[in-house]
């Protein structure tokens, strides 16, 4: 039960209007839960002051671990000592984000007992986030969390908890199990998850299809989307009906594909796929009537990040294809991705992210050095390309 | 070709550059892994030692990982930051 109560005028608006507030959640937990409470009157004095009232902690952890605790303290202890720890715990969240109700409940529990009892789901990497907890209630909760089933994830300049749409479990444009793949490299990298080795952070995201749900061309590291190698299919009954009930296939779907490479006389649809983008546009616009190829597999791209310390990368396609199927372990892309490490570690600075690493060295150096020959796919333009240096056109002039 | 050096002696040499440095330098995983390798030799040493010698560094609680806008490896110590 909350001792004191707080007065929290400047909080208190953020709980008008339509949307969901933090601010309700935090009141509702603070019924409960000291820590939430005091969380209440920090907030509102940073409110009133314009100044943010934490200290990052670099230590705090759990054995064995380097990363998925985020350490951080209250520069006011004194006037809130139920918060004067508040510390981050990532938990790996299952691959697509299911759960069972029971799962959650769980999960809930154990944060009531040893933390604020405030969650956020999901982080921007995906993980299930609790937030607030004390030093010592970090290895008691972390065992509570192992006993459940559950693991820290990735922090730090470490793998980071992968993350992935919902792929084949709901959706039917996947072109791969994202959800098996990404409960994959999350085993195959434990190590590299939970023991910081790189120059900075590096995170795997999968995605079914190009629709990309989890943004992956711009959020991770190393990007693995799914696509198709073959014809789109085509339902031309289908294609008439949504015709019929007023799509207007020229100036929806012709117009905008950016292949410009379909045609529509009124009865039939033509694509040339050998100049199709596989942008998606006229799938998702008429779903029953086209669909994803047959021959399926995914494109790994390299490189994406938000804007930190630089600004925002989108990723460079490394792969063009590669089929997607399990056992996973004999893909060919394991020795593609350790060797990109080896280099980055080898050579990265510190905080670079593998993106800017590439940046610096060229991309024609960068996959010289990974072993990967240089591919039309890899440019976006023919003649628009600073990457591929030609030496043997060079040789042969200067002979 | 030559004896392969032992975890340990791996492990008690990164103790030792890490302590030797406190304050003065923060090591990460990559630079305790490059310089072991110069220490022990490429022939006696490599990456799956040094990555061997770290887990049993951190294991034991010799060590610990350090977050300070990078991930390092250092020796167990209070830190400004911490409140009681
Ligand atoms: S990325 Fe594609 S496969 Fe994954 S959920 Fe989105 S539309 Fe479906
Ligand atoms: S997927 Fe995109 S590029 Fe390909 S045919 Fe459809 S609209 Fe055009």
């Amino acid at each position: 039960m909350a001792d004191q109560k707080y007065e929290t005028p400047l909080l208190d608006q953020l709980e008008s209007g339509e949307w969901p507030s933090f601010v309700k959640e935090i009141k509702m937990a603070a019924e409960t839960n000291q820590m939430a409470n005091s969380l209440l009157g920090l907030l509102e004095q940073s409110y009133e002051e314009r100044k943010g009232h934490w200290k990052h902690g670099g230590i705090v952890g759990v054995m064995g671990y380097g990363g998925g605790v985020i350490g951080r303290y209250t520069d006011l202890p004194e006037k809130y000592p139920d918060i004067s720890h508040f510390h981050t715990m990532r938990v790996n969240q299952p691959a697509g984000w299911f759960y069972t109700a029971e799962a959650l409940k769980q999960i809930c529990d154990v944060w009531d007992r040893y933390g604020s009892g405030l969650t956020n789901m999901h982080g921007s990497t995906g993980d299930i986030i609790l937030l607030g907890t004390r030093t010592e209630n970090l290895e008691p909760a972390f065992n509570e969390l192992t006993k459940l089933g559950f693991d820290l994830g990735g922090s730090g300049s470490a793998v980071r908890t992968p993350s992935c749409c919902c792929g084949m479990a709901r959706c039917e444009w996947a072109c791969y199990d994202t959800m098996a793949l990404t409960y994959y490299i999350t085993m195959r990298y434990q190590d590299e998850l939970h023991r910081p080795a790189f120059p900075y952070k590096m995170k795997f995201k999968m995605s079914g299809c190009p629709n990309d749900c989890v943004a992956s061309i711009a959020r991770a590291d190393i990007s693995i989307i799914g696509t198709w190698r073959d014809e789109i299919q085509i339902n031309q009954e289908e294609v008439r009906n949504y015709a019929n009930n007023g799509v207007d296939i020229y100036k929806e779907i012709v117009l905008n594909c950016p292949g410009k490479c379909i045609e529509w006389n009124g009865n039939e649809l033509k694509i040339d796929d050998s100049s199709c983008r596989h942008c998606m546009h006229c799938i998702n616009v008429m779903p029953k009537a086209l669909a994803p190829g047959k021959d399926r597999g995914a494109t790994i791209l390299v490189g994406s990040k938000a804007p930190i310390i630089e600004g925002a990368l989108l990723s460079s396609v490394l792969v063009p294809f590669i089929k997607i199927e399990e056992p996973f372990d004999d893909l060919e892309i394991w020795e593609l991705i350790d060797n990109m490490f080896d280099l980055w570690c080898e050579e990265g600075k510190n905080r670079e992210r593998i993106g800017e690493f590439i940046q610096r060295v060229g991309l024609g150096n960068f996959i010289e050095a990974v072993g990967l020959p240089p591919m039309p796919e890899m440019i976006a333009h023919p003649r628009e390309n600073p990457y591929i240096f030609y030496e043997s056109f060079f040789e042969e002039e200067e002979e | 070709m030559a004896e392969k050096v032992s975890v340990s002696e791996v492990a008690d040499a990164m103790y030792k550059m890490i302590k030797d440095t406190m304050g003065i330098k923060k090591w990460k995983a990559t630079d305790l892994q490059k310089a072991s390798i110069e220490l022990f030799g490429a022939d006696r040493c490599d990456k799956q030692i040094c990555k061997d010698a770290i887990k049993e560094l951190i294991n034991s609680g010799r060590a610990v990982y350090t977050y300070f806008g990078g991930s390092y490896i250092e020796i167990p110590h209070d830190e400004g930051a911490k409140n009681i």
